[in-house]
């Protein structure tokens, strides 16, 4: 019988089924990050072990700080966050990469670095934008605190099959257009519950075109449109991406591991519970103007009418245009774009100019940034007067303490412009790295195919 | 885990769509272990506007939130759940969740109800209509009895049901099956 890509990962982890449909699903691959102490907790408070230690990698993003790296953390809180996870790990001897590691990072920039992901696995997190890893044709879908115990305790997680959604994206982008705009723009076709319930997947000639990283950023919004797990079936881009990483299969391995991930796409006659069908020749550079990531337009649109809490909120009034709103900060980074193709755009843009507002350029692994340092990377938004910092999820959720004041207009490379979410009052703007790139040296939300033309 | 029977209790209406986790309790208060109460900060930057809801005296004893589209929406962080279960919160009701939030909820002994949205918003009026009034969840019957004495029944994942009536601990269900995961081990290859 046909299947799609999903069904296979799916049909080939079931360890055992239970009532109402649900099944026991087996995970091969577990991500853990400084926010995972309340898992650990709950083991230990019930005296369990951690099954399976060598099927988990953790590192610390959410608290850890970008500045001042070498320096003690003062914050006791936040410096109990790194203890804990570096007792936890080693407790149940689980691989660590600390914060002195060049290997650190966010996890889902990370997980497809070291070639932890891999198509066809199980891979789970205790964190929603786990959907990142769909790029690489896993099923990866993020869990909560007591999903993780569950996990660590029997290697394994009840659940039920999602129905299945492929989004097809024909055509090409135009030049200035990139995957976050394609992603901004399939949330507001379908809307932040729009893929509840569903497993996406990304298809189509828009799709096939982009590079492993643009994948990942499209995957890893999935969840902004309420979906778990986003995929996109694997193909040479990704045995290219993959091959020679540290935890890719080797030699014969590799050869065998090859065959199986060639059978891993969805059969051409496989149905799809649902599709959707956008244009990528028709696709401009994308923004948020209100609260949620549906609330995305091309850069050329007005505000449109809305509650009035949500304009309150962001300051803004219907009709008013997007393009030349002031910003007043600007953030590059988080698992949706702090790989090095992100922070290549972003050069690109910046090059030769100065920055008019105060800027962030957070990259998502130690290894990014020296990668990016090693192409100067680091030269260009330092001499276009951008900050640049260690790795980490920063300003993007706030937890570490890099947040936006109340009131203040943020350009930011991030997933999620929810109230409060960069700060309490940050009024977040979501976009491209190329699109943030731009309101750095504008001080103005800009569409960036104006500076590209010159 | 405490088992989730009936519940009675007052219901208090939130008609605003989207509530993401970051709104039930923002994400910089997460680096406070949980031990310090997570409920201090529930819905912390909504309440600080004054007026909201749970703060006003008719639904200070509120146990159930008749909530609006995608409630829950955005991070798998439990924080969300375990702020509303310490403000004593005990089931939520909405015409969709988000899905993480969703299966956290169940994993906590709490209970997720889906009922469409008119009838939703139907509840939500009564209750802005008679603030304080109590609403009966019935998870055996699979019942709502709204506060005018209409039911509405709703459908709840069969082994997530029995989970709450019995307060069972997942992971101990789980373990039963610890051959077949054993087995499973041996034959597969990822």
């Amino acid at each position: 019988m046909s299947q799609t890509l999903y069904e296979k990962i799916w049909t080939a982890h079931e360890v055992a089924s239970g009532p109402g449909g649900r099944s026991l699903l087996y995970v091969d691959r577990h991500l853990l990050h400084d926010g995972s102490f309340h898992a650990f907790e709950a083991l230990r408070n019930a005296g369990r072990k951690v099954r399976r230690p060598d099927l988990c990698l953790a590192t610390p993003g959410h608290y850890v700080p970008t500045r001042n790296r070498a320096d003690h953390i003062a914050d006791p809180m936040v410096r109990g966050k790194m203890e804990m996870l570096i007792e936890n790990t080693g407790a149940a001897g689980i691989r660590h990469f600390g914060m002195d590691d060049a290997r650190q990072g966010i996890v889902h920039v990370i997980g497809p670095e070291q070639g932890f992901t891999q198509p066809g696995v199980t891979l789970v997190c205790g964190d929603s934008h786990t959907s990142t890893h769909g790029a690489l044709g896993a099923m990866a879908f993020g869990i909560g605190a007591s999903e993780v115990a569950h996990v660590l305790a029997t290697q394994t997680l009840w659940a039920r099959r999602a129905k299945t959604l492929r989004i097809n994206v024909s055509g090409s982008l135009a030049a200035g257009v990139h995957s976050k705009d394609v992603i901004l723009a399939i949330i507001a076709r379908i809307s932040a519950a729009g893929g509840a319930g569903h497993a996406l997947e990304y298809a189509g000639p828009a799709i096939r075109a982009l590079s492993m990283e643009a994948r990942l950023t499209i995957c890893n919004m999935s969840i902004e449109a309420g979906a778990r797990c986003g995929m996109i079936a694997p193909d040479d881009t990704t045995y290219q991406y993959l091959h020679g990483r540290p935890f890719a299969p080797k030699g014969a391995d590799w050869d065998r591991a090859l065959a199986r991930w060639r059978q891993l796409p969805s059969d051409a006659a496989a149905r799809f519970d649902r599709e959707v069908d956008l244009d990528g020749n028709a696709l401009v550079p994308m923004v948020t103007w209100g609260t949620s990531p549906e609330d995305a337009l091309p850069v050329n649109a007005v505000v449109p009418e809305a509650k009035p809490d949500t304009l309150h909120y962001m300051g803004l009034r219907p009709g008013q245009p997007l393009e030349g709103l002031a910003v007043d900060r600007v953030f590059i980074g988080s698992c949706t774009n702090s790989r090095l193709e992100d922070l290549r755009i972003a050069a690109a843009v910046v090059k030769g100019r100065k920055a008019m507002i105060p800027a962030m350029v957070v990259p998502g692994s130690g290894l990014v940034k020296q990668a990016a340092e090693a192409e100067g990377l680091d030269r260009i938004f330092l001499e276009a007067g951008l900050e640049w910092l260690a790795p980490g999820c920063s300003m993007c959720v706030g937890m570490n303490g890099d947040l936006v004041d109340a009131g203040l207009r943020c350009a930011s490379t991030s997933n999620r412009n929810f109230e409060g979410r960069q700060g309490k009052g940050a009024r977040t703007h979501l976009m491209s790295p190329a699109m943030a790139a731009a309101a750095a040296v504008t001080g103005r939300i800009t569409d960036v195919r104006r500076l590209l033309s010159h | 885990m405490e088992p989730f029977t009936t519940l009675n209790a007052v219901a208090a209406p939130l008609d605003i769509a989207n509530i993401d986790t970051d709104r039930i309790i923002p994400a910089r208060f997460l680096r406070q272990p949980r031990s310090a109460g997570y409920h201090h900060w529930l819905f912390h930057d909504l309440r600080e506007k004054g007026g909201f809801v749970l703060d006003r005296p008719e639904f200070k004893a509120a146990r159930i939130l008749v909530a609006a589209e995608n409630f829950g929406c955005g991070s798998s962080r439990e924080g969300a759940v375990w702020a509303l279960a310490g403000a004593g919160l005990r089931a939520w009701i909405a015409p969709s969740f988000g899905d993480i939030f969703f299966e956290n909820s169940f994993k906590n002994g709490l209970l997720p109800v889906i009922l469409a949205a008119d009838k939703v918003a139907r509840l939500r009026k009564l209750l802005a209509d008679k603030p304080g009034s109590q609403v009966t969840i019935d998870l055996a019957a699979q019942t709502v009895a709204y506060p005018d004495g209409s039911l509405e029944t709703f459908d709840v994942d069969p082994f997530r049901k029995e989970c709450l009536l019995n307060g069972w601990d997942e992971i101990d269900l789980t373990l039963q099956h610890q051959k077949a995961i054993t087995d499973y081990e041996r034959r597969h290859t990822s």
